[in-house]
């Protein structure tokens, strides 16, 4: 109950920050607008949808971590947490509280990437709920890396490693606009190594529904989600006890 | 009963004494304001009284309870209005009250009626549904009073509870603490005399880590030989006190 009224306040805060809905929602659909339209006019297979969603899906979750690591930085930042620290709520519930409403928040984002994949030629079909069904797993990696990013930096430290860093790797790094074997390699052993590439690959794997290649990538993201979000609460209780 | 019973309190960061072998007495329902130049280890004590910080060494009974092994407890007996306004920007002020509430476990009936209260004590009616991050700095130090009342705390810590106000928001402000006094002991941590003076039953004046001088302000102004508090306190702070 004391978590959920945390949770609550959280899915407030996000859903009223016009820049969170302008970057989160707006624009990704922008991209997946923009390159498909420069798809239209191409001889070649560039950014065909098929291909093009799953990885805008995938790449709008990097402003998730931003949403979320904003939030707790700004929180830490106005002394909100401090006084939240004197209340009955446990570590529990501020970790649960700053995770929970961001789920709902990431798989709205993909169904709103994936309708308006439809409207632009992708055919609707059931494999479409289980690449949705793969964002949250995906999604955890994202809110792991933006609890850890709140834990340790100050909201504008969140701008520049969140909002530049991340979203550069996330968007580099994973495939989403080039074939990373065009690349080839150090750059690609690193895209390789990281989770970026995997959890694009998951949700093309689940849409095309090549159930085969679900698991080894599954495996990739949710190794990286585990050790962040270990990692994120270690951060988080020791900037708690450090309050 | 004292409210709250300060043993040898220490804190130190590596090699800075922030806090040093800190004893005194608060009894119930007084309010004690620490005083003390930047750094005179105000605001470390606040924090350690109020569990946010572990003591190094020493120990503070709060209503008997203990701040190293009853954090818990303490916890409930207390509240904290920090030195930043701590408010939920994009939340409006009732979200805000109904936030602390929550987080308090109070249902809906003592939800209402507890906001209804805190209305009334601190004035918010004509702002209850405004976003607290577009308030001026006066409402917004209200609300945060105000959330820290919300769980009836029996000691409510005041980190510069008036800082950056204006005249007439410090004057406000000032009605509603000594509203509190006698019902709530209050710990109040400022940098102006004479908000000091025309609050506390009793202050305690801080100089590195150290309590240098504790008793009413007519009492610090004797012992000071001065008929201006904030003389008696620059005396005492420069050691010059008779």
């Amino acid at each position: 109950m004391r978590m959920l009224t945390l949770a609550k306040r959280n899915t407030k805060e996000i859903l009223r920050d016009p820049i969170n809905l302008g970057f989160g929602l707006g624009f990704p659909l922008v991209l997946i607008l923009l390159l498909s339209a420069i798809q239209a006019s191409i001889p070649v297979s560039l950014f065909e949808i098929e291909r093009l969603a799953p990885g805008i899906a995938v790449f709008g979750l990097s402003f998730v971590t931003l949403f979320s690591a904003t939030l707790i930085s700004k929180d830490r930042g106005s002394s909100l947490l401090q006084r939240l620290y004197t209340t009955p709520l446990t570590p529990a519930d501020f970790i649960l509280g700053y995770t929970l409403p961001i789920l709902p928040l990431s798989l709205a984002q993909g169904l709103i990437c994936y309708l308006v994949a439809i409207l632009l030629g992708l055919s609707p079909s059931v494999n479409i709920l289980i690449a949705l069904a793969f964002i949250i797993p995906i999604s955890l990696l994202y809110i792991a890396l933006g609890l850890l990013c709140g834990s340790v930096l100050n909201d504008k430290q969140v701008g520049g490693i969140c909002g530049a860093l991340l979203t550069n790797l996330s968007a580099w790094l994973s495939g989403i606009w080039f074939d990373l074997e065009l690349v080839g390699g150090v750059f690609e052993k690193i895209a390789n190594i990281l989770p970026f590439l995997h959890a694009v690959e998951l949700e093309r794997a689940a849409l095309a529904g090549n159930f085969a290649e679900i698991t080894g990538h599954l495996l990739w993201v949710l190794g990286y989600a585990a050790a962040t979000l270990f990692l994120a609460i270690l951060l988080f209780l020791r900037q708690m006890k450090r309050q | 009963m004292n409210a709250i019973e300060i043993r040898g309190l220490t804190k130190k960061y590596g090699t800075l004494v922030a806090v040093d072998s800190l004893s005194l007495t608060v009894g119930e329902g007084e309010l004690f304001s620490l005083l003390g130049v930047n750094g005179a280890g105000k605001t470390t004590t606040v924090k350690m009284l109020s569990c946010l910080t572990a003591p190094t060494e020493g120990d503070a009974l709060l209503l008997g309870k203990s701040i190293r092994e009853s954090t818990t407890e303490v916890k409930s007996i207390i509240a904290v209005s920090p030195q930043e306004t701590a408010v939920a920007a994009g939340l409006s002020v009732r979200e805000n009250l109904e936030l602390i509430c929550g987080v308090h476990g109070f249902d809906r009936e003592k939800r209402e009626r507890k906001i209804g209260e805190l209305c009334e004590l601190l004035g918010l009616s004509e702002v209850i549904n405004r976003r607290a991050g577009r308030l001026s700095g006066g409402w917004q130090r209200r609300v945060s009073i105000a959330m820290a009342l919300v769980s009836e705390p029996k000691i409510l810590f005041l980190d510069e509870p008036t800082l950056g106000l204006d005249v007439i928001a410090r004057s406000e402000l000032w009605d509603i603490i000594r509203a509190l006094k006698g019902n709530v002991t209050v710990i109040l941590t400022t940098h102006y005399m004479e908000e000091a003076e025309a609050l506390s039953d009793r202050v305690g004046i801080m100089k590195d880590g150290r309590l240098l001088a504790c008793d009413t302000p007519d009492g610090i102004k004797a012992l000071c030989g001065t008929d201006n508090f904030e003389q008696a306190f620059i005396r005492v702070v420069k050691g010059v006190a008779k």
